[in-house]
């Protein structure tokens, strides 16, 4: 029992309950929600620690063992994804201070970030596959908020589509949930595998983990991400980089998580099936990449590349590729969120997200073209960011489980991703200065003033991150350890 | 044009504290009977509503002068640190204990600290309620 586990999500709910009292102290509100987040970021590292020295630590809410209790569960997976999850928070935060507004500062931004925050920690450290789902809830409802936010006209558009098609997953989460519980009569991730492993997991229960499959693989945004160039262009930019950056990597983690402990007896079935979607992913999240000369599009299809690549780590199900997926995650949550930030910052001072409208930004605006250019390198995974190694490590599960065609793809992917990147780079900072509407003289550098300190920390911390894998491999090796062996994490949850 | 309705106003001034005290019942049942905070809200609330319907906003708002949001906060900080307790006494997140209490006019009876949290989801449920109610209703400018 360890009631620090706890405190992630119980952090942020509070702090999210106790700024409604301060709706109009927009200043009491920026203050406590950036205390929050700095307190999560402590106390996530402490835990880490923790799991580092002691094992999985766990909490059974209430005091119920389990099956019959919510168990909280903060293995070495879930705590990595936990402290990037804070760390990408503060610094989406601070750039929403000096970005957002004031109207929508008003109207409980602040609050439902932190909600935001609840249903992401949550969603991590839950061992309770119900819980799961209340947790995905609360995430999804509020970025239903934050992406309706405002009230502009496209918002609301893809807010209803968004919306819509969430209801839709959601549903289908319940049936899942349902037929699950009616076969094995728990809801307990730990006790759940072991129960699958009894039964053997072949006819209903496969059916079922491709239900699973498909639910998250909507959330994820894996093949079935349709709905997401909308939905991740439509809000302003602090909060489309808080959902480019947390919300589809829940999905992966939830799609790792059941495809790790609960339904790994049929690989030959899921994970050849998931291997196909990552593929695909990839191929279509490159074709959309290099298709569109819009500065918010490009970004919004690297997103759905990631998607595919990291996944394609949990298909291969080696050692090396796991440790790959989860290094390329927790690089993907820090770099995405960059990138999106540094794009908007790019849309605000051109007054366009039209890349041929753009041009020249690097004479007035040299930090932010080069933050920038070190930003899409890393993503790109050029060697001495944080990029490369976990693509490496990706590459080599991929040649030892023999998925060569998929090798391939994703490294071809690789490179339209760098082209797509750099075309945002070269039309915008280099050139003749472009003649948007707004453009460059009026704005000046004031419209950036205090926007490109969050987007420095974030690439500081890739480059600290490709440069210290020596320092990030215990704890990464700790996560795919546990990842590849599920009784690590049963015997730490049904322990005595 | 206003039509008059003293029956219905007459008649919601009777009907409002059957509800009232109706939904403080399924309340403080829940623990052994069906009832609970969210069934107690949401009868709290369709009192509330019928006071809306019978008056107008004006005269209701000056009855009930509560800011319907911040009870949503309310019973959200409320249900949250019921699980802080937990902390100071060492014992699991959310760990509920219950004792019995000799009190005046009620004898022996179980107080248990499950309420507390119920108390936050009742405040949740009338305030999230309400605020949506008032909101659709204010919308019309």
């Amino acid at each position: 029992m360890n009631n620090l586990v706890v405190m992630p999500i119980v952090l942020p709910l509070l702090t999210g309950a106790v700024l409604i009292f301060f709706r109009e102290q927009i200043i009491v509100q920026r203050f406590l929600s950036l205390v929050s987040v700095v307190v999560l970021i402590v106390i996530s590292f402490l835990l880490m620690q923790q799991v580092k020295q002691e094992g999985i630590q766990t909490l059974y809410a209430g005091g119920w063992l389990p099956p019959f209790g919510i168990a909280l569960v903060a293995d070495m997976f879930a705590m990595l994804l936990v402290l990037t999850t804070a760390i990408v928070a503060l610094c989406c935060l601070w750039f929403s201070f000096r970005s957002i507004g004031n109207p929508r500062e008003r109207y409980y931004f602040y609050p439902l970030f932190q909600f935001l925050l609840t249903g992401v920690c949550g969603s991590f450290l839950t061992g309770d596959i119900f819980n799961l789902f209340v947790f995905f809830e609360v995430m999804l409802m509020a970025s239903y908020v934050l992406i309706a936010h405002g009230g502009t006209n496209i918002q609301l558009r893809e807010t209803m589509k968004y919306i819509l098609i969430n209801s839709v997953s959601s549903t289908l989460f319940v049936c899942a949930l349902a037929y699950l519980y009616s076969v094995l009569g728990t809801l307990n991730m730990a006790d759940l595998s072991l129960r699958v492993a009894e039964a053997g997991q072949q006819g209903i229960l496969n059916v079922i983990a491709v239900l699973f499959l498909i639910v998250f693989s909507l959330k994820a945004g894996l093949f079935l991400y349709f709905w997401l160039p909308g939905s991740y262009s439509a809000p302003p930019t602090a909060i489309a980089a808080v959902f480019a950056a947390l919300l589809t990597k829940v999905g992966i983690y939830a799609l790792f998580r059941t495809f790790t402990l609960i339904f790994y007896h049929d690989p030959g079935f899921t994970h050849q099936l998931i291997a196909w979607m990552a593929a695909l992913t990839m191929i279509a999240g490159a074709i959309g990449a290099i298709a569109y000369q819009d500065v918010k599009q490009i970004l919004v299809y690297n997103v759905v590349i990631a998607v595919g690549f990291i996944v394609f780590g949990l298909a291969a199900m080696t050692s090396a590729s796991l440790q790959g997926a989860i290094f390329y995650l927790l690089h993907d949550m820090i770099i995405k969120a960059a990138l999106f930030l540094l794009g908007g910052a790019v849309i605000g001072i051109a007054g366009t997200s039209q890349l041929k409208r753009m041009g020249g930004l690097i004479r007035r605006h040299p930090l932010l073209g080069w933050l920038f250019f070190l930003a899409a390198i890393a993503l790109a995974g050029v060697p001495p960011l944080s990029g490369f190694i976990g693509k490496l490590q990706l590459v080599q599960g991929g040649i030892q489980a023999q998925m060569y065609g998929i090798v391939g793809i994703s490294l071809v992917s690789s490179l339209f991703v760098l082209y797509s990147v750099m075309k945002i780079f070269m039309n915008s900072f280099w050139g003749e200065t472009g003649e948007s509407p707004i453009g460059g003289e009026s704005q000046g550098g004031g419209a950036l003033k205090g926007l490109l300190a969050p987007c420095a920390v974030l690439i500081g911390l890739s480059v600290v991150m490709g440069l210290g894998v020596e320092w990030m491999i215990p704890y990464i090796e700790a996560a795919a350890g546990t990842l590849l062996d599920p009784y690590i994490y049963i015997d730490a949850v049904l322990k005595e | 044009m206003k039509v008059n309705d003293v029956i219905l106003q007459t008649y919601t001034k009777a009907v409002a504290f059957i509800i009232l005290i109706f939904s403080l019942y399924l309340f403080l049942a829940g623990h052994n009977q069906p009832g609970g905070g969210f069934i107690g809200g949401l009868m709290t609330s369709a009192a509330l509503v019928l006071l809306y319907i019978a008056f107008d906003m004006k005269t209701v708002d000056n009855m009930i002068p509560i800011d319907f949001r911040k009870m949503v906060a309310l019973g959200l900080t409320i249900a949250v640190f019921t699980g802080f307790g937990s902390f100071i006494f060492q014992v699991p997140f959310l760990t509920h204990s219950f004792g019995y209490f000799r009190l005046p006019l009620l004898g022996e009876t179980e107080l248990a600290t499950a309420v507390m949290f119920d108390l936050g989801v009742y405040l949740t449920v009338v305030g999230g309620t309400m605020t949506i109610m008032l909101a659709i209703a204010e919308d019309d400018d």
